[in-house]
């Protein structure tokens, strides 16, 4: 292979967009390069321009794009020859050829990503069928070749399957079968772990750099998780607002970070090496400001360990569906979605309830909300007046509980009616409750807005003039709208990115300390959950496996689950590579592979909560040794 | 170790780079005035901003204003009234409009024509006759009329010259100009439609409201009754619907009769499109926070879900008014809708029934012109205002 020569090189890019209010500069000089069977990681924000720029690479950018500049492509299969791929013409037979067969993509969201209709074989070989002279039963042998390198355990079975009989891992193992099957010397990976569970990106961030090692194939990663960089990438580009501003191999980018961006970066993101009470450097720091906010808590909160504000006993939710027959024969299948959970919420403090998809967290966070009727179980909430039966209430009591009770949604751009400006929005909860009069509601309007750090003279917008983050911060004021006393922060950060992240979770413990709040803090991510929380709750399968102050859970988990989740985790730090050999294929909450003391096997000795000490609770057999599960 | 290029030489070891230009955290969020203007901008503002982008559908917008505008005041427009009969001038054709005279410019004329009889077929010919210069008048007095029924006239837009006659879409079995007679039968096509929707949008908005918002068994039963609705072969519906209507009803009854029949038959669209746009907007976030703020069913449809799908629904509506003009024409073209004396598209259709008439007089069949435009226009307006019922995207 000739070393003179980079695989890919993007030159002096420059991409912008026409839209209403004047262009749009996505890309404003951009040049990198991916040697050949390196790893490049591009790095940066969302809006930095960074997948704008692959999709320039692979010629689909939308028909409104105006490029500039050049993207050289070397193929190594005919050495000598550079194609510009800005210069061939949009869809014509040259970007084909290369699509598919000789440049791959891999995309974020594997849900969606595969077709529905066609199995899983016909969509893997269907490019084998465009770029090659292959027969059928070549194309299937191939196929079912690259579906077990891939990790499918049983290929032949897999090729025959749907999209929807697959978990998400399945399906994005099987999009990256997809994108291998021409064996391309190139591979855009667009974020290809961001919308999976961390057990699974795990697995998929050891299955890319298997592959890439393999077929001798070069990547561009495209993400802006830095844990994911360091562990994966070579090379690492940093980009941000259209301009590349680091760029260098892996060690010197992390062992001496040169700009004050990257740097920013690097703060911004919560590590379990923080002290306790160490605070994150957001990039955009938000002065946090409730000098005037109603409901404001004048003593400051106890701390004891008795003074329970929510608590929460045998939760159950059952989903049954029925498969009806065409003979009568009805078949009941049932899921437990919430199995037996209990737990208290003390007054002042964060309790972080960790669990993948699936888990049954956003389920729990509903029947507290009222707004899923559980199966069964028990909800006491003891506020500051009086102490309600959450599942009870009606009528007035329902109103003060909502009033008490409020959440922060994930999404920052459904969670805000498009129609309304923030002035409706921040009133729209007095309004319902009667608060006040239109003029004492403009105040505590725009107070919130103070408070969440917000120019008040934004009120008149709407809420697509802000940014993700902003609308978040808007989320927030509306949850603190009738003065609750807990806030359920249903994964609040995690559809925002890193450098957003640091700010809204510092904004959250602010206004803890400043109205003496309660949250519960529901989250995939077990960094953002240590850095909230004092204590944590660790669900799987509809239980709480492992509940334990948070500096025992994380230094000294005994759960199988609970490591499995915590080696997962991405470092954004060289000298603590991923463990990918403890890494199981069949996902963390594969039951077989845990110890038999942590297995339900439906006999007499049913899993029940075990005291390790410390107020550490762990799920495992009744009869099972204190000293034993420890090892 | 730092270079100047994040770009090494091809090949060769990547240095660390580091760019020097001066940097501002805020820069992604700093905006043009240009953007902020938008940014300012409420819903509605980024739609209209969004529809004008989209040329064809706004100059069928203006077109359709027009001739809205136009039915308001077609007393005025028509060169003749309605009923004018001009027996000397049966199965004229049309008229051609000339402007030079020998040579000479003499403003807009037609040439005067006269008839002969074909003894054999019996079909009359007309001869233009090249030395008979009609000029053509232009906000002339004219047929009188009374102005939407109230008011005495006689003013008309362009009228013929003094004893000559203009027939520029030609005349009818009874000598009547069809031109004139298209631009009075828009009054009840162009409005047959509005009124029809209105009818099925009131319809459509309450029973697909309900059956989206509440789901359930009444779900189940509307979406049954809309399906066998929708299987039943309209014309014979409409057959059957137009039958009942009794003979002796006033002109202005049957007029109102057919468009509840035609509103009764297209809410069924709209239902759904109410029912699935609901389905999609209660499951978004915002609809549940203010759930859980303890808003009212009332509340949560008025304040979030209504304003959250009017504008597809207007869209919607826009695109569906095609099909009750087209239906309203159909049904007069069979003689079971509108009757004479009322005048629409379809009726005057009707003139051209047979196939001999077509072959003699092709002219009858020039309210087909309107009928087509007025349905493309209504099509590319609804496409445009559909793109721009979603503005964010």
């Amino acid at each position: 292979m000739n070393s003179g020569v980079d695989l890919l090189r993007i030159e002096d890019v420059g991409i912008s967009f026409a839209i209403i209010g004047g262009p749009l500069h996505a890309v404003r000089r951009a040049s990198l390069r991916v040697l050949p069977g390196k790893v490049t990681a591009l790095v940066g924000e969302s809006g930095s321009g960074k997948s704008v720029l692959s999709q320039a690479v692979m010629g689909i950018l939308p028909n409104t794009a105006r490029v500039r500049g050049r993207i050289l492509f070397s193929d190594p299969e005919k050495p000598g020859t550079t194609q510009d791929i800005l210069q061939m013409p949009r869809d014509g037979p040259g970007i084909r050829a290369l699509r598919g067969s000789r440049i791959g993509k891999i995309f974020q969201e594997p849900m969606t990503s595969l077709s529905p209709l066609h199995t899983i074989g016909n969509q893997v070989s269907e490019s084998l069928q465009i770029h090659t002279p292959m027969g059928r039963a070549e194309r299937k042998a191939r196929t079912e070749e690259m579906l077990s390198l891939v990790g499918f355990p049983n290929p032949k079975r897999a090729y025959d399957m749907y999209p929807f009989e697959l978990s998400g891992g399945l399906r994005q193992r099987a999009m990256i079968a997809m994108a291998l099957i021409c064996r391309p010397a190139l591979l855009i990976a667009d974020e290809p772990t961001t919308a999976l569970d961390v057990t699974i990106q795990a697995q998929i961030l050891q299955l890319l750099r298997e592959l890439q090692t393999k077929l001798n194939m070069a990547m561009l990663l495209i993400t802006h998780d830095l844990g994911v960089v360091a562990n994966v990438a070579d090379e690492v580009v940093v980009m941000y607002h259209g301009e590349i501003m680091e760029a260098g191999p892996v060690e010197a980018i992390f062992r001496r970070p040169g700009h004050p961006y990257l740097k920013g970066l690097m703060a911004a993101v919560p590590h379990f090496d923080l002290k306790p009470g160490e605070r994150l450097k957001a990039l955009r720091e938000v002065p946090v400001n409730v000098g005037n906010l109603l409901g404001k808590q004048t003593a400051p909160a106890s701390k004891g360990a008795d003074d329970i504000l929510l608590s929460v006993r045998d939760l159950e939710k059952v989903y049954t569906t029925r498969k009806s027959g065409w003979f009568g024969g009805n078949q009941q299948t049932s899921i437990r979605a919430v199995d037996g959970v209990s737990f208290d919420i003390r007054r002042g403090e964060c309790l972080g309830l960790v669990g993948e998809s699936g888990c049954g967290k956003t389920t729990v966070s509903k029947i507290l909300m009222r707004a899923v009727t559980p199966s069964g179980g028990s909800v006491v909430f003891n506020g500051r007046d009086r102490s309600i039966d959450v599942l009870e209430a009606e009528g007035n009591t329902l109103r003060m509980l909502r009033a008490k009770i409020q959440m922060v949604f994930q999404d920052p751009v459904s969670s805000l009616s498009p129609r309304m400006t923030v002035e409706n929005i921040l009133s729209e909860p007095l309004e319902i409750h009667r608060r006040g009069n239109a003029a004492s509601r403009l105040a505590t309007v725009k107070s919130l807005m103070q408070a969440i750090g917000l120019d008040p003279r934004f009120i008149k917008r709407y809420p697509h003039s802000f940014s993700g983050g902003q609308r978040q911060r808007i989320g927030i004021a509306r949850a603190l709208a009738l003065g609750p006393e807990l806030l359920i922060c249903d994964e609040p950060v995690s559809a925002l990115d890193v450098s957003v992240q640091a700010q809204i979770l510092n904004l959250l413990k602010d206004l803890q300390k400043e109205l003496g709040l309660t949250y519960l803090f529901i989250s995939h991510n077990l960094a953002v959950v240590d850095y909230m929380a004092d204590r944590i709750a660790v669900m799987c399968g509809g239980r709480i496996v492992e509940l334990a102050p948070r500096e025992v859970l994380l230094r000294k988990p005994v759960h199988p689950y609970t490591r499995s989740l915590v080696a997962a985790v991405p470092f954004p730090d060289l000298d603590r590579p991923m463990d990918f050999k403890t890494l199981k294929l069949g996902g963390a909450s594969d039951t077989s592979a845990w110890g038999p003391q942590f297995r339900d096997e439906g006999d007499e000795d049913i899993l029940s909560p075990l005291d390790l000490g410390g107020g550490h609770l762990v799920l495992a057999r009744r009869s099972s040794d204190v000293s034993e599960l420890r090892h | 170790m730092s270079t100047s290029s994040p770009l090494p030489a091809p090949g060769a070891p990547l240095e660390h780079y580091v760019s020097t230009a001066p940097f501002d955290l805020q820069s992604v969020e700093a905006m043009t005035p240009e953007q902020s203007k938008v940014y300012q901008a409420s819903q509605l503002r980024l739609m209209w901003w969004k529809f004008r982008r989209h040329r064809l559908a706004v100059v069928s917008g203006i077109f359709l204003a027009a001739l809205y505008f136009g039915i308001l005041i077609c007393e005025f427009l028509a060169p003749y009234n309605l009923h004018t009969r001009n027996m000397d001038y049966i199965y004229s054709p049309p008229q051609q409009v000339h402007l030079f005279h020998n040579g000479q410019l003499v403003g807009p004329f037609v040439y005067g024509r006269h008839m002969t009889l074909d003894m054999d077929t019996l079909k009359r010919n007309y001869i233009e006759e090249q030395d008979d210069v009609q000029r053509i008048r232009f906000f002339c007095k004219g047929d009188s009329y009374r102005f939407w029924g109230l008011i005495e006239g006689d003013r008309h837009f362009v009228c013929p010259a003094k004893n000559g006659q203009l027939f520029l879409a030609g005349t009818d079995r009874l000598g009547r100009d069809v031109l004139s007679r298209i631009i009075y039968g828009a009054r009840i096509s162009l409005t047959i439609g509005l009124v029809g929707i209105s009818f099925s949008f009131v319809l459509g908005i309450v029973i697909g409201g309900l059956a989206g918002y509440h789901g359930g068994l009444f779900d189940l039963i509307v979406q049954r009754i809309i399906e066998v609705l929708q299987s039943i072969p309209s014309i014979p519906l409409w057959l059957a619907l137009a039958a009942i209507m009794p003979i002796t009803w006033s002109p202005i009854l049957i007029y109102f009769g057919i468009t509840v029949i035609l509103g009764l038959i297209h809410w069924t669209g709209l239902a759904r499109a109410v029912r699935s746009k609901l389905l999609a907007l209660r499951e978004e976030d915002y609809v549940l926070a203010a759930q859980l703020m303890g808003a009212n069913s009332s509340r949560i449809i008025g304040r979030h879900l209504i304003p959250g799908f009017m504008s597809h629904l207007i869209a919607t509506a826009t695109i569906s008014i095609p099909g009750m003009i087209l239906g309203e024409t159909a049904l007069s073209f069979l003689g079971l809708g509108l009757r004479a004396p009322t005048t629409s598209w379809g009726i005057l259709l009707t003139e051209a029934r047979s196939v001999s008439v077509i072959a003699f007089y092709p002219w009858l069949l020039l309210p087909m012109l309107p009928v087509i435009l007025v349905i493309m226009a209504f099509n590319f307006l609804g496409d445009g205002l559909r793109d721009a019922a979603d503005p964010y995207k």
